[in-house]
């Protein structure tokens, strides 16, 4: 048995208000690559932060021993220096420096006073060999793709001499090619190296590829650490130990909801991301949704939903966007959110404190801001009819409030919420693209919520409800499509959904890619 | 680009001014004129490189280390003044606290740097007032004014007179002009080889010759043309030496890299190990230092203080590394752009002056130089975007077609 490199032990880390880490364990040998799994929110990065001295020493209880040793790391560096290197799911590279400035940022080249640019781009060459990068060292971080920024981000860790590597979410990012090119290297580095790595990654078919364990976080806790050589490491039986946890009488039911002609229809549609110009967000997709219907999108972080959401919201997001929008049968441009609005459409943000609210203002003016029009007359803002709406619409959506004058910023989650749909109820939409509505509330606002949802589909509206939480889409959803990797890879019938089955829909998809890219090849 | 430009307006206004532009005595005022441009625009480059934060209080500041040094030079009623070396460290250090000031509010408390340097610029002008009591002060010590460029023999003498006794050229001058050059090209080639041997990459030998043999010809024109007037101005001296310096910082040491680092991608940098706090606070305290030394450079150019001088310092030294290519965003720009952004300025100003432009009429001129130059760089970035699109779509259709 090898040697322990790694034992974090009883790590708990709070939160105002949440416990993000509940004594959590976890035991890495050397040599070998440790993928944690779990879903959205489990913890997995947390820890990671923890361990990487992000969190530092102090703000959490428990013992990360490495090599042997208590460590109280304050900062990065001083991880660093023990060589715990982390690579972030957003790569951290300046993107108009250079490959080799990238590399050796923060870990000059050179004396002290001087840095030798020269030794720093025969080194950065070095450890470019050594990723199998063949690009010049000097060539501009933006200039390449994302894939080969992966692989900077690798040689860079590799250049602080790094003993134990984190990756988290390495392949969020990249096709299915550089995917397991990526993957491929991490066992070479395994190999040559003796690098032991540790792999967060909500790719279970990757997982079972590279790792020799498996850990499973879920809500803040280590449920299991399976082995590859002893135990089973299907992508079943991983999804079991993510999921494991039963579907109650959260969600209230619909009744005598007729479900009517289709509202909105997207076709084809193709999203480029705004910075990265080469890769696609959104990729070739089709979805549909009808009058009095709620349609769930279920996708993990990263697939692409809000993209999708707010590139047919009057193209807010996305460059060289193509593909068809109907509406009411009619084929439709919208090219800004006015128009979107115009048009009967309502975007309600996963974002609420930074795209959906005003927060350092009223109740009162963030329910009107969307439809201003609708409590004015040739421009002037008619104030008692304004109060009323906004009294109106807390009194129906039981937003607690001493007020309606009361500043957004002061109310809970819950409620901000509320003021967030009744924004968009005001301004009176046929389709609301809801994303993520219950994220960071508690469980009763929760049902709240989805009593709304259920009056608003009633009322003849169509709902998208975008969600990365698997028993809110079975229970809320009448139909669901699933979405992976900028595509949707899945469609059922909420009635017929499972968890095991929507996950397997999401697995499923990377085989399917590779066979596809092959075809293409050949 | 800015090179073939500055180069254009040379000679645009060489026919306006049928050549007055290229007088040797225009180009020795050039430099003196313009030194506190340089000097400040170098400290602003600093701020720049963060993110686009720039420092409206330079202008305030320089009044009010220039206000302290002309105060403690001066005759009062007989006793003579402090020494001037006490001066100027007073200089410095009027300015040094001023940047810590600024670096700690800025930097430390978050304090956004256009609030905390607008109140630098409004209090520190004050203060000046208050301390010169509104008056000018006059600077009368020879020493002082030679060594940093004011009144009349502020030039490096010429002890190399007796190899050309009977030449009108300032003989000291063109062969230091010409001792540089030589270096220079030494240097290069030295170091080229030195390279070799150690296996690094080079670039390949034409484009080195190519390079070297423009500033060898530059660096020997210049010192001609210096030559032809009085020799080279101590201001000059000054300068090379602040530029050199701040060269250096930005392109070989790690507290330029991190400048370069913050500006491009702060979370990036952080995350690096990289407390970027101390980045921030250490280019405010040395944009202080260098307004500290910009005063004095003002105040012996100037022979004196008063409470009014420094105004727009601030908006020259920006305009000058805006035009010289920097970033308004952050992470790019360099010393080379803020030369040449202050020479074109400089170029303009002068030629303008000499074509006798009404000064109104030259602010506007001024003013349109400085949005083209940073039209340009927008343009030249959303071209740059744009191909990209391009060649995506059309590598998107290809792998459409490839599917098909």
């Amino acid at each position: 048995m090898a040697k322990v490199l790694l034992e974090m032990k009883s790590i708990t880390k709070t939160f105002p208000g949440v416990k993000a880490l509940d004594n959590v364990n976890l035991k890495v040998e050397e040599g070998e690559i440790h993928a944690l799994v779990g879903e959205n929110g489990a913890g997995k990065s947390t820890l990671m932060n923890v361990l990487s001295g992000i969190y530092p020493y102090g703000t959490y209880d428990g013992d990360i021993v490495y090599d042997g040793e208590v460590c109280k790391f304050h900062n990065i560096k001083d991880s660093e220096k023990k060589g715990i290197v982390i690579i972030h799911q957003e790569l951290a590279l300046v993107p108009y420096m250079t490959i080799g400035e990238n590399m050796f940022l923060g870990n000059e080249q050179g004396s002290k006073w001087c840095i030798d640019w020269y030794k720093t781009y025969a080194e950065a060459d070095k450890y470019l060999a050594m990723v199998g990068l063949s690009d010049s060292s000097k060539t501009l971080i933006k200039d390449i793709g994302t894939g080969k920024q992966q692989l900077v981000e690798i040689a860079k860790a590799l250049a602080k001499n790094a003993k134990l590597l984190i990756l988290d979410e390495p392949t969020s990012s990249l096709n299915e090619t550089d995917s397991r090119a990526l993957l491929d290297l991490m066992k070479k580095l395994q190999r040559e190296e003796n690098l032991t790595m540790i792999i967060i990654s909500h790719k279970l078919n990757e997982v079972s590829y590279v790792a020799d364990k498996i850990t499973v976080v879920r809500d803040g806790s280590t449920i299991e650490t399976l082995d590859a050589k002893t135990d089973d490491i299907s992508e079943t039986r991983i999804i079991k130990g993510m999921v494991g946890r039963e579907i109650t009488d959260r969600f209230p039911k619909r009744h005598d909801v007729e479900i009517g002609d289709v509202m909105m229809e997207v076709k084809d549609w193709t999203v480029y991301h705004p910075e990265f110009s080469e890769r696609k967000v959104c990729d070739n997709i089709s979805i549909n949704v009808r009058k009095g219907e709620v349609v769930g999108i279920y996708g993990l972080m990263g697939a692409g939903r809000t993209e999708l959401a707010m590139s047919i919201f009057g193209r807010s997001y996305g460059i060289g966007i193509s593909g068809d929008l109907i509406l009411r049968g009619e084929n439709v441009t919208l090219k800004s959110p006015k128009q979107a609005i115009e048009a009967g459409l309502a975007y309600v943000t996963e974002d609420r404190k930074g795209n959906g609210l005003v927060l350092s203002n009223s109740i009162l003016r963030n329910t009107t801001l969307a439809n201003l029009g609708g409590v004015s007359k040739n421009t002037f803002i008619d104030k008692d009819k304004e109060y009323e709406v906004a009294v109106e619409y807390v009194k129906k959506l039981k937003t607690k409030t001493p007020s309606v004058e009361q500043l957004v910023g002061n109310l809970s989650g819950g409620n901000q919420q509320k003021v967030l749909l009744a924004k968009w109820m005001f301004a009176n939409p046929d389709v609301l693209i809801l994303d993520e509505p219950t994220r960071g509330i508690d469980v009763g606002a929760k049902y709240e919520i989805y009593c709304i949802i259920n009056d608003l589909a009633k009322a003849g509206k169509s709902v998208v409800m975008i969600s990365s939480e698997l028993p809110e889409v079975i229970g809320m959803s009448d139909r669901i499509y699933i979405m992976n990797q900028a595509k949707i890879v899945g469609e059922m019938k909420a009635s017929e959904a499972t968890q095991e089955n929507i996950m397997a829909c999401i697995v499923g998809v990377s085989g399917e890619a590779s066979a596809d890219s092959k075809g293409s090849e050949a | 680009m800015m090179i073939i430009a500055t180069v254009i307006v040379v000679f645009v206004f060489y026919f306006i001014t049928n050549g007055k532009n290229l007088n040797p005595n225009s180009i020795d005022a050039l430099i003196s004129q313009n030194a506190y441009v340089f000097i400040l625009g170098t400290g602003m480059l600093l701020c720049i490189l963060t993110g686009g934060n720039i420092d409206l209080s330079v202008g305030s500041v320089v009044c009010l280390a220039g206000g302290v040094g002309a105060i403690m030079m001066r005759m009062m009623k007989g006793i003579p003044g402090l020494a001037w070396p006490v001066a100027v460290i007073a200089m410095l250090a009027m300015g040094l606290l001023v940047g810590l000031w600024h670096g700690y509010w800025i930097a430390y408390v978050k304090v956004p740097p256009f609030i905390a340097t607008l109140v630098g610029m409004l209090a520190f002008r004050g203060l000046a007032n208050i301390i010169m009591k509104g008056e000018a002060v006059e600077v009368d010590n020879k020493a002082f004014l030679n060594i940093f460029g004011g009144g009349s023999d502020c030039y490096i003498p010429d002890f190399l007179k007796f190899l050309a006794p009977e030449s009108s050229l300032n003989v000291t001058c063109f062969v230091t002009g010409i001792v540089l050059a030589a270096g220079y090209a030494v240097f290069t080639f030295f170091n080229r080889t030195r390279l070799i041997k150690k296996g690094y990459k080079v670039d390949s030998f034409v484009a080195v010759i190519i390079k070297t043999l423009l500033i060898v010809a530059v660096v020997i024109w210049f010192s001609y043309k210096l030559a032809g007037y009085r020799g080279i101005p101590t201001a000059l001296i000054w300068i090379a030496l602040i530029l050199g310096i701040f060269a250096y910082i930005t392109t070989k040491t790690t507290l330029g890299r991190n400048l370069y680092a913050v500006g491009g991608n702060e979370k990036a940098t952080r995350l690096s190990g990289i407390d970027t706090r101390k980045v921030m606070f250490s280019a405010y305290t040395l944009m202080g230092v260098l307004s500290g030394f910009a005063s004095i450079v003002n105040i012996a150019r100037l022979q004196g203080s008063t409470p009014t001088y420094g105004v727009g310092y601030e908006m020259d030294a920006i305009a000058a590394c805006f035009i010289g290519g920097a970033s308004a965003y952050g992470g790019t720009g360099s010393i080379g752009g803020v030369i040449i952004g202050a020479a074109l300025m400089g170029i303009i100003n002068q030629g303008m002056s000499l074509a006798s432009t009404p000064v109104n009429y030259q602010k506007v001129v001024k003013g349109i130089v400085l949005i083209v130059a940073v039209l340009f760089d927008v343009i030249m970035q959303m071209k740059r975007k744009g191909g990209k699109k391009k060649a995506t779509s059309a590598a998107a259709t290809e792998k459409g077609g490839a599917n098909a």
